[in-house]
């Protein structure tokens, strides 16, 4: 090596050094993160997208509760330096915070003080086309974690100081495919689903090996030629036919089945892709072992309305009709609220109702479960359809939690709303939207004399019914919510940039924080010596803001001006 | 919408990764991707090598002397004329195609190019100092998070139509240089100089302005 190569490999390496250099770090003690861990999860951490496999998001911990909650009180806050949905859960494990911010970023924080311990950025190509650009956060295991990017990799860090441990291309970003979703992580395994229903792709489930990145998986959502399922799509429709998975999936420890939300068909008018489009809009039940699909349940059929079902259902052990029901609980974009009962062999259908009104559904057929549709509600190709719900349903991927004190689900949900599109047939053109409509043509319509558009319902599952609701008459609702063990449930999603507690039994607001921007992010709660903290970020942006622009054209009096830009805010009890 | 709120968007940091940032995750990347290449089978790399085998030239910017051929629709592949542009709109999707060689630069989205004839009447000074017979080209790539703009359209804040990006509903006003007149794009579209010989547009210079999203993306 010439004298001059040396110099120059130095001034690399020590830049690198700079890139990935921490301000206060590296993380001197980390915790690895075990399968026993994840399982049973610290009640002072925050591990997973939603702190337990069943997907409950709900926090044991009642240090603020109803009593205390008017003195929570912002002790850090953090800014991410970008733009755009900030829609990730502050991952905390053992005193350590990663924040995942649109952008491909990764920051490693002192949960308890906001220092920055390092900040990974990742080089995303100057031509990548993104429709959603946002992160809804990193899996943990063992000293690494791992990141779903939208230029479609699966990348994983040190943990201690956010050097690249490996990069895995799962599909060609070109192509339309991306991800924003939080792996799920399973016995040290990471997996992750695929967004891209709006480009034509053939949605997928897949597993990476944790320690190299080696695909150990991959399971289609549209099943192959030869594949059970098959039948319920014509011609070559399956190749292209949508279903993408683009959102965390929770795990049942006990029977080791993973269960994963699947998304709508594509293009979005059903007379395009005719037959029951298999398992679109549907749950499956997948061992993590292999991927292979044990069972399924799709919530409905020929999908035309774009009601993706890709948040995943929430397992809550339940007691209804005097039995003990291991259920899969589902608040629908298709405005219907589902109780499942999962099986190892089956998933049955229990009851389902509407949660918001909708003029598509004319019943749900007892037996199946099947809703029953109404014809005029439908869109087709050549003609204006309109349809309540909107294109962003009854709930959107914004998740509901459960709190196992009240034994209640709280859903962010919107009412009033109606949307509507004119079907056209448009060839697929790979990496080109492909809605079969013309995206100008997509109408958002406030129902006239409305009063209010967000709800925060609480719902008995067990009953089935609604036990109290919070109305937002000026703004949609899109965030997801979280209950603690302190009587509390928080929620942003208000166009007005309030953070907000509910008192979890009768639904009374009780503390309110205005933040930089509107938050849809997910609230998480976490411990650090006996003190607990609420943390979120707020950065507005992707679908919140779509909604609130469509909203602003709706001659309603609603501004189409949120600001943006993401901070983390951290709060706790006044001391 | 006010100004103030463009004003914020437009205050955000342009690229927030600092080049060093950039060049070491792009290097750890490659690296990576390189170590999975040789050692297993990597899944999609197709797509890189596709790109690879893509003609030379095909993924350079616009270049001067360029012709422009309909990027899209029954005559994609042939040559734009001034006769092919409606007066009032609406833009016509194009790529830039080197004469000599033949090649079509669409081996890049960033090439996309939106062609538009409006009356020199409307346009703003820079604008129509820019134009010929009003006619007048601007990147087709978003300046928010670089999709694609596809629709001329009624604005959402005025009577105009304007180019308007529906993935997050960002618009542009062509008359005034493409600015932005709502929506979180936090600057205006690239322009491209035009010249026109003989009825056939031809490209007169480089971009003028960043061409593509605004943060890393
Ligand atoms: S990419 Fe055009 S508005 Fe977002």
């Amino acid at each position: 090596m010439t004298r001059k190569q040396w110099l120059l490999s130095g001034f690399v390496a020590f830049t690198c050094l700079v890139s990935t250099a921490a301000v206060s770090g590296p993380i001197e003690n980390y915790t690895p993160v075990t399968a026993q861990r994840l399982e049973n999860p610290e009640p002072g951490n925050w591990m997973l997208y939603r702190r337990t496999y069943d997907g409950q998001g709900y926090s044991p911990l009642d240090q603020i509760n109803a009593s205390n909650v008017k003195n929570l009180t912002p002790v850090w806050t953090f800014a991410t330096g970008v733009v755009e949905g900030h829609e990730a859960p502050p991952i905390v494990n053992n005193g350590v915070m990663f924040v995942a911010t649109p952008m491909g970023q990764v920051i490693a924080l002192n949960a308890k003080t906001g220092d920055e311990y390092w900040r990974y950025k990742r080089q995303l190509p100057d031509d990548l086309f993104q429709l959603h650009p946002t992160s809804r956060g990193v899996g943990l295991w063992e000293d690494k974690l791992y990141l779903a990017t939208t230029d479609d990799h699966v990348v994983a860090l040190d943990a201690k100081t956010g050097k690249v441990v490996w990069d895995t291309k799962v599909q060609d970003y070109r192509k339309g495919q991306y991800m924003t979703l939080m792996p799920l992580i399973v016995d040290g395994k990471v997996i992750v689903g695929g967004s891209g229903g709006e480009f034509g792709v053939r949605g997928y489930v897949a597993a990476y090996d944790a320690k190299d990145g080696k695909e150990l998986w991959r399971t289609f959502t549209i099943p192959g030629e030869g594949e059970p399922g098959h039948d319920t799509w014509h011609g070559d429709d399956w190749k292209n036919g949508g279903g993408s998975a683009w959102m965390t999936g929770n795990y049942d420890k006990e029977t080791k089945t993973i269960y994963w939300g699947v998304g709508n068909a594509a293009p979005w008018p059903g007379e395009t892709h005719p037959g029951d489009n298999l398992y679109t809009s549907s749950v499956l039940a997948l061992d993590p072992n292999t991927g292979k699909i044990k069972t399924y349940h799709q919530y409905h059929q020929n999908d035309s309305w774009d009601w993706d079902e890709v948040d995943a259902p929430m397992l809550i052990d339940l007691q209804r009709d005097g039995r003990n029901i291991k259920s899969l609980i589902h608040p629908g974009r298709d405005a219907i609220f589902w109780v499942l009962e999962r099986t190892p062999t089956k998933i049955n259908y229990v009851a389902g109702w509407p949660f918001v009104s909708t003029d598509v559904w004319k019943g749900i057929e007892p037996e199946s479960g099947r809703p029953i549709v109404d014809p005029a509600h439908k869109p087709v190709i050549g003609k204006r359809v309109e349809f309540c719900p909107s294109l962003w349903g009854g709930k959107d991927w914004p998740s509901a939690a459960y709190s196992q004190k009240t034994g209640l689900v709280y859903v962010p949900a919107n009412e009033n709303f109606c949307g509507g599109f004119t079907g056209e047939k448009v060839a697929l053109k790979p990496g080109e939207l492909w809605l079969g409509t013309k995206p100008e043509d997509i109408g958002l319509k406030a129902k006239s004399g409305a009063d209010h558009f967000g709800e925060l319902q609480a719902w008995d599952p067990a009953t089935g019914k609604k036990v109290w609701q919070h109305n937002f008459p000026k703004s949609q609702l899109f965030g997801s919510v979280t209950a603690t063990a302190g009587d509390l449930v928080f929620v942003g999603g208000t166009n007005d940039r309030n953070f907000r507690a509910f008192n979890a039994k009768t639904g009374e607001l009780l503390w309110e924080q205005k933040t930089n921007s509107g938050i849809m992010g997910m609230p998480v709660s976490y411990e650090i010596d006996g003190t607990q903290y609420i943390a979120i970020q707020s950065g507005w942006g992707v679908d919140a803001q779509r909604i609130q622009d469509a909203l602003a054209t709706n001659n309603i009096g609603i501004e189409a001006n949120v600001p943006q830009g993401g901070v983390v805010w951290v709060f706790a009890l006044k001391k | 919408m006010s100004r103030a709120s463009l004003t914020i968007n437009s205050s955000s940091p342009e690229r927030s990764g600092e080049p060093e940032d950039d060049a070491c995750a792009e290097q750890t990347r490659r690296t990576v991707l390189l170590g999975a290449l040789v050692t297993s089978a990597c899944l999609g790399c197709s797509a890189y090598a596709r790109a690879d085998e893509d003609p030379p030239g095909s993924d350079e910017r616009p270049q001067k002397g360029d012709v422009l051929v309909f990027s899209e629709g029954d005559q994609e592949g042939k040559l734009i004329t001034a006769a092919d542009l409606p007066a009032g709109g609406p833009p016509v999707h194009a790529w830039p195609k080197d004469p000599k060689t033949s090649v079509v630069r669409s081996g890049s989205r960033l090439n996309e190019i939106l062609i538009i004839r409006l009356d020199p009447a409307e346009l703003d000074e820079k604008t129509r100092a820019r134009a010929v017979d009003g006619i007048i080209a601007y990147s087709a790539i978003c300046a928010h998070a670089g999709c694609p703009v596809t629709a001329w359209v009624k604005s959402d804040v005025g009577d105009k139509k304007v180019f308007k990006c529906m993935c997050h509903n960002s618009e542009y006003d062509p008359r005034a240089g493409a600015q932005v007149v709502f929506g979180p794009a936090p600057r205006r579209l690239a322009a491209l100089p035009l010249a026109l010989a003989d009825g056939s547009l031809s490209v007169a210079g480089n971009f003028i302005g960043k061409v593509g999203a605004a943060q890393p993306g």
